[in-house]
């Protein structure tokens, strides 16, 4: 079962720190392939804490965990860390401003169990080539 | 034996710390001990450490490994590139000093590139407002001794600016300010309750991409006139309630952030927000400031205005500068195909655009200048180490308010490395060499 969810994106003192440790290590991984979720929309998906999930926007599609959301509750509001991961689903036009618009992007959420989180490296190198499921 | 070095300039955000004491070992070979940083400043000295630190240039060959090459080949390379490419994108800028940004600025001339910085992804759309209706600003002392109105409006500095409350606008006590954080009163917007909302005295949850709404409702507020009962989520008592907490201060700082600048709406989201402060100014002192990011963003934008008259998005081509947002920004040019070569210094696009963008780098000849490794230097053909500014060499830079700042070398570099500001000066020279030819 899918649920939508508006998407903002943005940065975390987790996401800083792994940052700064290396944007190659798993601490990255851990920061930002992930979605934070209202417990209300965890409900609606049916899904456990921790879940791997398919986000999908008209503009593209990643794989990454889906966990409790740490500053909430906002219903209906998704968080995905600034990263590669958000990137792979926000919307990327500028509307004339040269912003791309990175907070209020419409997504989708479906349980992808035995998908895999992909490293941020191996997940632009993948995505240039092509190679993305 | 060690030795500490006091008063060490953070090079992470744009708070810019300049309190970091610094334990090295007493050859100054090795960083040891980080005192005073945030949890991500700390971690940005220490990392100049890391054993797995890659300390020469590279290419990445037809079968995507790596070969290590020269800093001389690497030189040839870039200048190449760039001399070849009708309209590079050279990009970045804001993870470096100001001499730094002075010479590629050289190079981006002699070559007729785009030059953007950060900016473009983080408070672009609130330079296009200041240039709409200019911006009443201060500086974050004055913050410090005089504010007793906080209002953060879509940011939220416990997670991106961690020191930010504590030295200067929540908890530090000023000259006028001597009761600290009881003597004033915190107001933060935003779409969660975050954890700056949690130190908050009042926290207005406002739907996501409604802040127009909202900034406009303020004006109407301070104005005594008739709201909608709800404005935006939020109910039009509790907009009444925080107009007159704002109107009855002594000096009122807004802080804004990327809740405002990259939701839709965006500069006319800063124009309203800018407004507001300017309707304030009837009743009280008021002032507003971008929440920069990067730690010398603001230090780019200051180079490019001496230099080109414009703070980003400043396209050189026609041998002149022009500055058209929405046409001459970096998103906009790599989604329509229009630079044929990047070159990236001081950020990291792989990680920080759209997917859509990032491609497109990928598919062009490309140069990653960057101490780290990260997406960018993956989908670039060419990566080049260099010296962390703020760590292993020194350097001006600008804090969010405008103010510069000289950072400190504190530790030395691994042997070899070259600093940008070196590797530039080194493209520059080739670069004039190939057009005399």
């Amino acid at each position: 079962m899918a649920i939508r969810v508006n998407l903002i994106t943005g940065r975390t003192i987790q996401q800083g720190v792994s940052m700064e440790a290396g944007k190659e290590k798993p601490a990255y991984t851990t920061a930002c392939g992930i979605i934070e979720l209202d417990p209300a929309d965890f409900k609606k998906l049916g899904a456990f804490r921790n879940t791997n999930v398919r986000v999908t926007s008209k503009y593209g599609s990643v794989i990454v965990k889906a966990v409790e959301a740490t500053q909430g509750p906002h219903p209906g509001v998704a968080y995905i860390p600034m990263g590669p991961w958000a990137n792979m689903v926000v919307n990327p036009n500028t509307y004339s401003t040269g912003m791309p618009t990175f907070k209020g992007t419409p997504v989708e959420v479906e349980v992808a169990k035995n998908e895999p989180v992909l490293s941020s490296l191996e997940l632009v190198r993948k995505g240039c080539r092509g190679e993305l499921a | 034996m060690t030795k500490t070095v006091t008063d060490v300039i953070c090079p992470f955000c744009g708070t810019l710390c300049d309190d970091l004491e610094v334990v090295v070992s007493n050859d100054g070979q090795e960083l040891l001990e980080v005192y005073n940083a945030c949890a991500i400043g700390a971690e940005k000295f220490l990392h100049s450490q890391a054993k797995d630190r890659i300390t020469r240039p590279r290419m990445r060959q037809e079968d995507g490994s790596w070969k290590e090459i020269s800093y001389d080949d690497a030189i040839e390379y870039t200048a190449r590139m760039l001399t070849d490419a009708k309209k590079p994108l050279m990009y970045g800028w804001s993870s470096t000093n100001c001499e730094a940004q002075a010479v590629g600025s050289e190079i981006g001339e002699l070559v007729g590139a785009v030059m953007d910085n950060t900016a473009t992804v983080c408070h672009g759309t609130s330079l296009i407002a200041v240039q709409d209706i200019g911006i009443p600003s201060c500086t974050l002392g004055e913050v410090k001794n005089r504010a007793d109105r906080i209002l953060f409006w879509g940011c939220n500095p416990a997670h991106a600016h961690p020191r930010h409350m504590s030295r200067y606008s929540i908890f530090p006590r000023g000259f006028f300010t001597g009761k600290g954080h009881t003597g004033r009163k915190v107001i933060v917007v935003d779409p969660r309750p975050t954890d700056t909302a949690s130190v908050a005295d009042v926290h207005l949850q406002v739907e996501q991409g409604r802040d127009y709404e909202l900034l406009n409702a303020f004006r109407v507020a301070f104005k005594g006139e008739q709201l909608p009962d709800v404005v935006a989520g939020i109910p039009k008592e509790k907009i009444y309630e925080a107009a007159e907490t704002l109107k009855s201060g002594r000096f009122v700082i807004i802080f804004f952030g990327m809740g405002v600048t990259q939701s839709l709406g965006k500069n006319h989201n800063i124009d309203e927000a800018i407004a507001v402060t300017r309707d304030l100014n009837e009743y009280t002192k008021a002032a507003i400031m971008p929440m920069r990011g990067h730690y010398n963003v603001t230090g780019s934008g200051q180079v490019w205005g001496w230099l080109f008259g414009f703070p980003y998005a400043v396209d050189l081509s026609r041998g002149f500068a022009r500055y058209n947002p929405g046409e001459t920004t970096s998103n906009d040019l790599l989604r329509r195909d229009e630079v044929d070569a990047v070159f990236v210094l001081g950020s990291d696009p792989g990680a920080h655009f759209p997917f859509s963008s990032v491609k497109k780098i990928y598919d062009r000849p490309s140069v990653a200048i960057d101490p780290h490794e990260t997406p960018t230097t993956e989908v670039c053909r060419v990566h080049v180490p260099v010296a962390f500014v703020g760590v292993e060499v020194g350097g001006c830079a600008y804090r969010m308010d405008n103010v510069p700042i000289e950072t400190r070398k504190v530790v030395e570099p691994p042997e070899g490395m070259m600093t940008d500001e070196e590797f530039l000066k080194h493209v520059l020279a080739r670069v004039k060499e190939i057009q005399g030819e």
